[in-house]
């Protein structure tokens, strides 16, 4: 068959099981673009800004475990997606990012639109390739997207210059194994390496396992909760590792790290053994690492061998998938108890509960955290969550606890601001049967609101909660308590967001009290398309408990008693 | 039969395609992995380059670096020569003063000494090349500072593994090569 280049990236596209692609067209992808009408089982987005549609598919992939794809032109198309990438790469999710490139002959003459992408994207992306011939075209497209969803998964960028977007071969779809001689991904643990973690998980009193993202990637929740309740070992999450197992299980205990729960942080402290589990030791969830979890024998298991010993010293370091791993583990975890330890905990958990989670304010205001836990309360806590960042992404990650992997969406390593609404675009795409909520800043739904529009235009139906504090509230939060209250470029100014969403069209609901919002969630419901809800929120509210930058993970500033404030 | 405990040596075996050396100095940078000397070059193999790495032990982790190489798509293979025997070898090419008796006869003598020779001469400057272990380049260096020095060029390290320590591999390129030889090049 003599296909086109542009004809060969769809036919590329559909083998891998791609039926929705996120992008945005111009004169270098042109080609790709025209032969979109050959392909009416591809479904394509057109967003309102690229970075929208690398974090749609990026939603899109962290929701449903597949390769999400985005395209845009050359030059500013592609570096409209950097942001994206950036976002992809840090929490490790599966993408493809397709881009034109000026045609081969000018490439390096600074031809109209040129920009060096792959130059560009070359630390944010897992890997990258420019397109050199047309015969190279199918095995780099079928490359990329096992780059991208085998061993620890990331973004990968094939940019396609206009001139192999037009020509013709023969086509042949390159079948078989794929060999990328330079690309093995671990896949389990060496039989020393697992007696040495049984040795240390049966001489444990005080262990806790930290479970990560790498947990709902693997699809080791299974496996995961079976250790735990076979050796009675606590779990704590990441932000990212949310959901891994239902988070009502009584060894959960909690989110760690920065705004994490007061039970899980001294948990870790005082913890005679860490099993790590698909986690990297960020500094958001360790804290100073001199003084981190100072008594524990170290067991890390991560897919990324480079994570080993990056930042914390581990006693026993395997590179393995997880779901390979721990069910090595489990024939030789024996049944345990670790009550003493357990009670502990759950004595730091009651303390907690008073302090930082039940102890929020009452009356009659409406405070974040209050709105986001009825939103969870009126979801029945199944929704598929899609956070911003600031405030309500920690807020939402201690009030909305979720039952099932890769319900809770959001952008961990880098802090996108931004990301929320596209993200929560491309997951209902991907999971158009669930009920799916944007929890969003004012500041960072500003970001991105362009895509209100793409909502609409497709028909897609995501609720929208805008928690409005009239501040960037999390860097609010930071000059409160570290630069004595000086606001300096965080009081923000928004339009009316009922108002902004009637003029797309979107049915819409301002909550400005705790009683409104049961009603609040049965409007959005009501609907089939896309609904956005204001909630008018306290201005200045703190998200407690907190570990400063750099401190100590048991030294959290904690929210003041009743009697203290 | 060289080994320098505070420094550590890498091989790389990588694709030779375009890009290849980009990535791995942008890894350096990004991780602020601190590089000695970085050599690359082909091998007897068209489509394999290798690289020669030298780092100082006392403010970098070798495995760190592996562990990262490693990661890089387009590297093959990783291996620390420094923790084996090998060879290792560094070429340098130095321009020194040779414009009167005392030079020139000191040339002579140091080259008698050391595994260097003089490759150029003229009326103001001598090119004396030097081709051994880095620490014997650097003495022969410091020595030739005393008759004067005008211009140094050096290779960097290359190392390999002595015996039957053999870093190789099996791949083949899959992509057929087009007619202008530019498939599977143009990465
Ligand atoms: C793109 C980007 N710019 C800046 C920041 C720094 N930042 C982190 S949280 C935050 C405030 C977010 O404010 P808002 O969206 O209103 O959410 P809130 O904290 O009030 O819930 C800012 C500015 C960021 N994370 N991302």
């Amino acid at each position: 068959m003599l296909l086109s280049g542009a004809e060969i990236i769809w036919e590329c596209l559909l083998r891998e099981g791609v039926d929705v692609v996120f992008g945005y067209p111009g004169g270098a992808i042109l080609p790709t673009y025209d032969a979109l009408s050959k392909y009416p089982q591809m479904h394509h987005v057109l967003v309102r800004h690229e970075q929208g549609a690398c974090h749609m598919a990026d939603g899109y992939a962290r929701a449903t475990g597949k390769v999400g794809v985005a395209i845009a032109t050359s030059g500013p198309g592609a570096t409209n997606l950097v942001t994206g990438i950036a976002t992809s790469m840090m929490d490790s999710t599966p993408i493809v990012c397709i881009t034109g490139q000026v045609p081969s002959p000018v490439i390096g003459t600074d031809a109209f639109q040129e920009t060096d992408v792959t130059g560009i994207t070359l630390p944010i992306t897992k890997h990258n390739y420019l397109v050199g011939s047309i015969e190279e075209l199918p095995y780099i497209i079928r490359e990329a997207f096992y780059i991208a969803r085998t061993g620890r998964p990331g973004p990968v960028l094939v940019d396609i210059p206009k001139d192999i977007q037009n020509k013709k071969i023969e086509f042949v779809y390159p079948e078989g194994e794929i060999r990328v001689p330079g690309y093995r991904p671990p896949s389990k643990a060496t039989d020393k390496q697992v007696r040495d973690a049984l040795e240390l998980i049966q001489q444990a009193e005080r262990p806790v396992i930290l479970a990560g993202h790498g947990i709902i990637m693997s699809g080791a929740s299974q496996e995961l909760q079976e250790l735990s309740e076979r050796a009675q070992i606590p779990i704590a999450l990441t932000l990212l590792g949310k959901g891994a197992v239902p988070e009502n299980h009584p060894l959960v205990i909690g989110m760690m790290g920065m705004h994490g729960e007061a039970a899980s942080n001294h948990a870790i402290q005082e913890a005679d053994l860490l099993i790590a589990l698909g986690m990297r030791f960020d500094d958001r969830v360790t804290g100073n690492l001199k003084t981190y979890s100072p008594h524990s024998r170290k067991i890390h298991v991560d897919i990324d061998p480079s994570e080993i010993n990056k930042n914390v010293k581990v006693d026993v370091g395997i590179a393995g998938d997880l779901k390979t791993v721990i069910r090595q583990f489990l024939p030789g975890v024996k049944s345990g108890s670790h009550a003493a330890w357990l009670n502990r905990i759950r004595d730091w958990d009651e303390d907690s509960n008073e302090r930082d989670i039940v102890n929020t304010y009452d009356g009659d205001k409406l405070f974040g955290a209050l709105a986001i836990n009825d939103l969870w309360k009126y979801t029945g806590g199944e929704a598929i969550t899609v956070t911003d960042v600031g405030q309500h992404q920690m807020l939402e990650a201690q009030y909305y606890p979720h039952q099932r992997p890769a319900t809770m969406i959001t952008s961990g390593g880098l802090g996108t601001m931004g990301f929320g609404l596209p993200a929560a675009i491309g997951a209902k795409f991907g999971k158009p049967d669930e009920e799916v909520w944007a929890i969003v800043g004012d500041g960072g739904f500003q970001m991105t609101l362009c895509e209100l529009a793409t909502a609409m235009q497709e028909g897609i139906k995501v609720n929208i909660a805008i928690i409005n504090n009239g501040f960037l509230g999390m860097v609010r939060q930071w000059q409160e308590l570290f630069h004595e209250s000086r606001y300096n470029a965080t009081p923000m100014f928004s339009p009316d967001f009922c108002k902004l969403a009637d003029a797309y069209g979107i049915p819409n609901m301002r909550v400005t009290s705790r009683d409104q919002i049961e009603e609040a969630v049965q409007f959005a419901r009501s609907h089939e398309t896309t609904v956005l809800i204001e909630f008018v929120v306290e201005k200045e509210e703190m998200v407690y408990p907190m570990v400063p930058a750099g401190a100590d993970l048991h030294a959290m500033i904690r929210r003041p008693k009743p009697n203290e404030r | 039969m060289e080994n320098h405990a505070s420094k550590h040596t890498i091989a790389a075996l990588v694709e030779n395609k375009p890009g290849v050396l980009n990535r791995v100095a942008s890894l350096f940078r990004r991780r602020n992995f601190n590089v000695d000397s970085l050599t690359v070059g082909r091998t007897h193999k068209g489509h394999i380059s290798r690289m020669t790495i030298v780092v100082d032990a006392a403010r970098t982790d070798a495995r760190k670096i592996i562990s990262n190489l490693v990661k890089l798509i387009n590297v093959i293979d990783v291996k620390l020569v420094s923790s084996e025997l090998h060879v290792s070898r560094d070429l340098a090419l130095v321009k020194v003063r040779s414009d009167d008796a005392e030079s020139r006869n000191g040339l002579t003598l140091l080259c008698e000494r050391y595994p260097a020779r003089i490759v150029d001469i003229g009326p103001e400057y001598a090119i004396v090349e030097i081709t051994a272990q880095e620490d014997i380049v650097e003495g022969f260096i410091e020595e030739a500072a005393k008759i004067g020095i005008v211009e140094l060029v050096r290779t960097g390290v290359v190392a390999m593994g002595r015996g039957t320590r053999i870093l190789d591999t099996e791949y083949e390129p899959i992509i057929p090569v087009s007619a202008n030889g530019n498939a599977h090049q143009v990465y």
